[in-house]
């Protein structure tokens, strides 16, 4: 069993610290070579919509953002859950690194869609349970960020806005089926489990490659985001990069 | 390919400010975001550096 102990090791801050810095850039390369190819297909491979002309090149970057709103929620939710549980500093940590990306695609996938509401249904915003529960999916976030820098305690911050997060969960598979539950004026899932996809291949393989983009990023931006938390809340020694800093310290003075 | 000149890949059909505020909305947060973590970054280094000056360094900071 000496992988599960190779992996354990990472669940320390000390260790996970150095592993973070040392993925970054290399999920930064991917997610600019994802987005190159994936803007690429969507503007100049993906035809045009036999329905709604160019302006349905705006899934390329809606629905991306919509999955990753929810998805996001849902990982802040299990870390939050595994902290509560565990007991664990890094696990709340990674918790409050994810929000404010999760809180970013939600805004993305609200604006986005609002940009495509107006050219197919005439109307900006409409009150319908696809867009209404995204809609509180952005405040769920708002919360749980709000509680946070709400309370002074750190580790009462860290219960209550786990508690918050883990209770609004229930918000995303809402969200996820509202256009089977409710008659929404928001279109039905492009591509599901059960029917496979209703679009072109081209513009199936487009929005695949910019979600796995917008997937990679998150894990980018989050990484660096925790590292971030780790040195501002545990005063961690930037710990790899050590010897560096001191030198720069000693060239300073 | 679908579009004939810059010009008409630019207009969308006609759906030009739709898409492109879309595409550019989205860049600008993602461009925002890594900015603003870059910048937290360097704050959390410039205040280890101080500590590890010693604590003159804090008070004054």
């Amino acid at each position: 069993m000496s992988m599960d102990i190779n992996w354990l090791k990472y669940s320390s801050p000390q260790a996970f610290y150095p592993l973070a810095g040392r993925l970054i850039p290399w999920f930064a390369c991917v997610v600019v070579v994802l987005m190159g190819v994936g803007l690429y297909m969507g503007f100049f491979v993906a035809p045009t919509d036999f329905q709604q002309g160019e302006a349905y090149r705006i899934i390329f970057v809606h629905v991306p953002a919509a999955w990753m709103s929810m998805f996001l929620y849902v990982v802040m939710a299990v870390w939050a859950g595994i902290g509560m549980g565990l007991n664990a500093r890094l696990s709340f940590m990674m918790a409050q690194a994810i929000a404010p990306t999760g809180a970013m695609f939600t805004f993305l996938a609200l604006l986005t869609g609002a940009m495509w509401g107006k050219p197919t249904w005439g109307a900006w915003w409409v009150w319908d349970a696809r867009l209404t529960s995204e809609l509180i999916l952005l405040f769920q976030y708002a919360g749980v960020m709000l509680l946070r820098t709400s309370i002074d305690d750190l580790r009462r911050a860290d219960r209550a806005s786990a508690v918050f997060a883990l209770v609004g969960v229930v918000n995303v598979p809402i969200i996820y089926f509202s256009v089977q539950w409710w008659n929404t004026l928001h279109q039905g899932a492009s591509v599901s489990m059960a029917t496979g996809s209703k679009m072109a291949s081209t513009m199936l393989t487009a929005m695949l490659l910019m979600t796995l983009a917008f997937w990679l990023y998150s894990i980018a931006v989050i990484l660096a985001r925790v590292r971030c938390i780790m040195v501002e809340r545990e005063s961690l020694p930037v710990w790899n990069e050590k010897s560096a800093v001191i030198q720069e310290a000693v060239e300073a003075r | 390919m679908q579009w004939s000149s810059a010009s008409e890949f630019f207009a969308m059909g006609g759906y030009g400010l739709y898409v492109w505020t879309s595409f550019v909305a989205t860049a600008l947060c993602m461009g925002w975001e890594v900015l603003a973590l870059w910048r937290r970054r360097a704050a959390t280094r410039a205040e280890q550096r101080a500590s590890l000056l010693g604590g003159a360094d804090e008070t004054t900071a």
